[in-house]
């Protein structure tokens, strides 16, 4: 973020700066007529759009019609008042990720990752792990001191545990695109809990989730690590994996309390 | 459908040599499929014999049945003759009783022999005969009903998607889709029944990102189907899956229940479910051959390596596919009109050229199988969550499928991956399709891509990228399934021993009778 944006107040841009302008599409659960588009304008302006202009009307089969609608909204955004987990480790190579461990771990660093439940999209694991990666960017099987044990989609979490367990795990990466009825809240709460039980207290694998509908706030109430949500690269993971598992592990052992 | 698309420049001995090496490839496979047999082959052929219900707690008579016999002697004689035998020793009165005997164990099943046979597979192959002749029944109940109704007024058939996990909600949805224009409607299942190693009994109201498919939802589907065709005039298709570890039971059932459209891949579920091969392709076949029965097309599911992996550089392992795809189909007695081949749109927007080499592809894809009625599928990788330039990208996919003569066309959503497609999205969806095959159904008449011009040398580098990779399977000491399990397809290794589903596959006895594979390849 642009440092001259923090504290400053803001109303959305259409042309002119000021302007405030928005732009709504919805549908309504009636006939299109006058009073249909009358309905839409109701709503538009409850949310508060004014003046809202109702552009567009169309008829969807019977009982239902769909409105494009343009307006101006007086709402201020604070910028000052906006919270987001903020990235707040450095972002490393994929040379500068090996050399941190090599140097700092002196071995391989172990991530095993999976979709958990019913999940039957790996597009997001993949995207992760994959060499070949996402954006162009290459998954953690590129980075030669990760040891990746991709266990793929529909995982139970016993069999995530197990396998986490057997292969050492430093790090342990779950991927959650099914969001139907909170699927993938519940399912990382399971999975947590899972870890809870069968690790001793302070010695469980990192726990990270990702997924398009994760909030980044949500990590403690789910009993995570880290949440990555929507447009994360594989580097980004990495250089998170790093700070963890090396960087900070190292400087608490370097000044013990 | 041949002509509906420009032709390219390609050697005819090129496309031979890749539909040899695919046989040559394929035939291995065969042979280990028609060695095997698993508990989902014998748990369908019991489904046609008119076992169907399940227990309280939901499992279903054919699993009890087919586990308790395996009990007793195994699968390597088929579940038939240790089955009728019993019902000829008189066990039990029918097939329901036996299987409610056997599953709390009063009955022992044993191999006949001789004379108990005879009887026992004359007795197995006539009531197995009666679900045969139900596919026939139902094939011909399709045939009647789109000569009387109409059928869909023009190609690509338009396919729509609906998904909201409880049948109830599914039938209003899709004969509202069918009355906005849809010429087929699928049913997508839900999340995990893939894996599931039985099918579900009854009509269901809960499911993740989509139904159950049961033989009760099919009925309840396709009975409101019926009546929106009669309403429209049009005979609207509806397609489900034949996938995961229960493809031959749900092909059956789809068979007898009048599904019109089936996914039917033959390496998909070893590829991307982790589903052992040697189930996958003992079930594939099987299920192949009662689609081919009833009439059934098939859609393949090459859209997904596209998906993995880069759709230019992986563009060969979707024509590999295919053709590995058309011999199992056409082996297993698949007449080249139900052959609905899968491929994608899927190539990076921001990679230079990307629509010609999107075209180049398509029309491969055509010319290769000029008779097949080709499901083309839209963008979702490159499908951002900015829903505007989502909605051009379908577009472009509409129009390449308008170009080269797509038989099936999966309406792209601009919100894919985004939400479930809402009834707006769907709208709109469908008035980008009509807009582009109203402005341009017709283009194929005045475009021709130039001999040497940029598509035809793609199409032909892609081809000749096939023929190198089918010749590397081939050069694998045990072919096709060795290739599977070093990750040649979509960098995923699935050895043969290895996968779910693997304890339910058992090695055909010289004595192995199955009446409805008799049956179904006496037919052909």
């Amino acid at each position: 973020m642009n440092d001259g944006d923090q504290g400053r107040l803001l109303r959305p841009y259409g042309d002119t700066t000021g302007d405030g302008m928005v732009q709504l599409s919805f549908t309504l659960p009636m006939q299109h007529s006058k009073v249909a588009e009358g309905a839409a304008a109701q709503l538009a302006k409850k949310m508060g759009m004014d003046p809202a202009m109702v552009v567009h009307a169309r008829p969807i089969g019977t009982g239902f019609t769909f409105f494009v609608v343009y307006g101006r909204v007086n709402h201020l955004v604070d910028v000052s008042a906006v919270r987001v987990v903020e990235r707040d480790y450095p972002l490393l190579s994929p040379q500068e990720a090996n050399l941190a461990i090599r140097k700092g771990l002196r071995r391989r660093l172990t991530v095993v990752g999976g979709c958990i439940g019913t999940d039957a999209h790996t597009v997001g694991i993949d995207a992760i792990l994959n060499i070949k990666g996402f954006a162009g960017d290459k998954g953690l099987e590129y980075y030669r001191e990760l040891r990746v044990v991709n266990l793929g989609a529909q995982l139970s979490v016993p069999q995530l545990v197990l396998r986490a367990r057997k292969d050492k795990a430093d790090a342990v990466l779950v991927s959650q695109v099914v969001t139907q009825r909170d699927a993938h809240i519940l399912n990382t709460l399971e999975m947590s809990a899972a870890f809870r039980e069968s690790y001793p207290a302070g010695s469980r694998p990192l726990l990270i989730v990702g997924g398009p509908r994760f909030d980044e706030s949500m990590a403690e109430e789910l009993g995570v690590d880290r949440v990555f949500s929507r447009g994360t690269t594989p580097g980004e993971v990495a250089s998170y994996l790093v700070d963890q598992l090396v960087t900070r592990r190292s400087t608490s052992r370097a000044a013990p309390a | 459908m041949s002509s509906r698309a420009p032709q390219l420049a390609l050697d005819d001995r090129a496309v031979e040599q890749a539909r040899d090496l695919a046989r040559r490839a394929g035939t291995p496979i065969v042979e280990l499929a028609t060695a095997h047999t698993t508990v989902a082959v014998e748990r369908a052929t019991l489904r046609l014999a008119g076992l169907g219900g399940a227990d309280l707690e939901g499992t279903p008579w054919v699993n009890a049945l087919v586990d308790a016999v395996r009990a007793d002697v195994g699968l390597g004689h088929g579940v038939c003759l240790p089955v009728w035998d019993a019902l000829v020793r008189g066990e039990a009165a029918d097939l329901d009783e036996l299987a409610t005997k056997a599953a709390v164990g009063s009955v022992r099943f044993g191999v006949p022999t001789g004379r108990a046979a005879i009887d026992a597979l004359s007795a197995a192959r006539k009531q197995v005969g009666t679900g045969i002749e139900k596919l026939d029944v139902r094939r011909r109940e399709r045939e009647r009903m789109i000569a009387t109704v109409g059928d869909a007024p023009s190609t690509p058939w338009i396919y729509l998607i609906v998904a909201s996990g409880d049948i109830y909600e599914d039938i209003p949805q899709a004969q509202a889709a069918a009355r906005a224009g849809a010429d087929v409607i699928a049913v997508i299942r839900s999340t995990g029944q893939s894996l599931l190693d039985f099918v579900p009994e009854g009509a269901t109201r809960e499911g993740f990102a989509g139904t159950y498919a049961t033989q009760e939802n099919f009925r309840l589907m396709r009975a409101a189907l019926d009546e929106t065709s009669r309403e429209l005039g049009r005979y609207v298709r509806l397609t489900n899956y034949a996938s995961g570890l229960c493809m031959p039971e749900i092909a059956a059932m789809a068979g007898m229940e009048r599904l019109d459209m089936m996914l039917n891949d033959s390496m998909y579920g070893t590829l991307f479910r982790d589903i052992n091969p040697v189930r996958t392709f003992a079930d594939q076949r099987f299920s192949r051959q009662i689609h081919a029965r009833a009439g059934i097309i098939i859609n393949t599911g090459e859209d997904n390596y596209l998906t993995t992996a880069d759709a230019v550089e992986a563009a060969h392992t979707v024509t590999v596919s295919q053709l590995l795809n058309e011999f199992f189909a056409r082996e297993a007695g698949l007449e080249d009109w139900q052959l609905g081949l899968g491929h994608a749109f899927e190539i990076n927007p921001d990679v230079p050229d990307s629509f010609r080499m999107e075209l180049a592809h398509a029309l491969l894809a055509r010319q290769l199988f000029p008779d097949a009625p080709l499901k083309w599928m839209p963008p979702t990788r490159h499908m951002t969550g900015d829903v505007f330039r989502g909605y051009l990208l379908d577009g472009f996919f509409n129009l390449a499928g308008a170009l080269t003569g797509q038989g099936i066309l999966l309406v792209g959503m601009m919100t894919e991956a985004v939400v479930t497609p809402w009834i707006s999205d769907r709208d709109l969806a469908l008035q980008n399709v009509r807009y582009v095959l109203n402005a341009c159904g017709n283009l194929h008449e005045d475009f021709a891509p130039r001999p040497d011009g940029f598509i035809n040398q793609r199409a032909r580098h892609v081809l000749a990228e096939s023929i190198e990779l089918l010749e590397r399977i081939l050069g694998h000491q045990g072919g096709l399934l060795d290739a599977i399990a070093d990750g040649t397809f979509g960098l995923m290794k699935r050895p043969a021993d290895g996968g779910r589903g693997l304890e339910g596959v058992e090695r055909r006895s010289e004595h192995y009778v199955n009446p409805a594979i008799d049956l179904l390849e006496a037919g052909r």
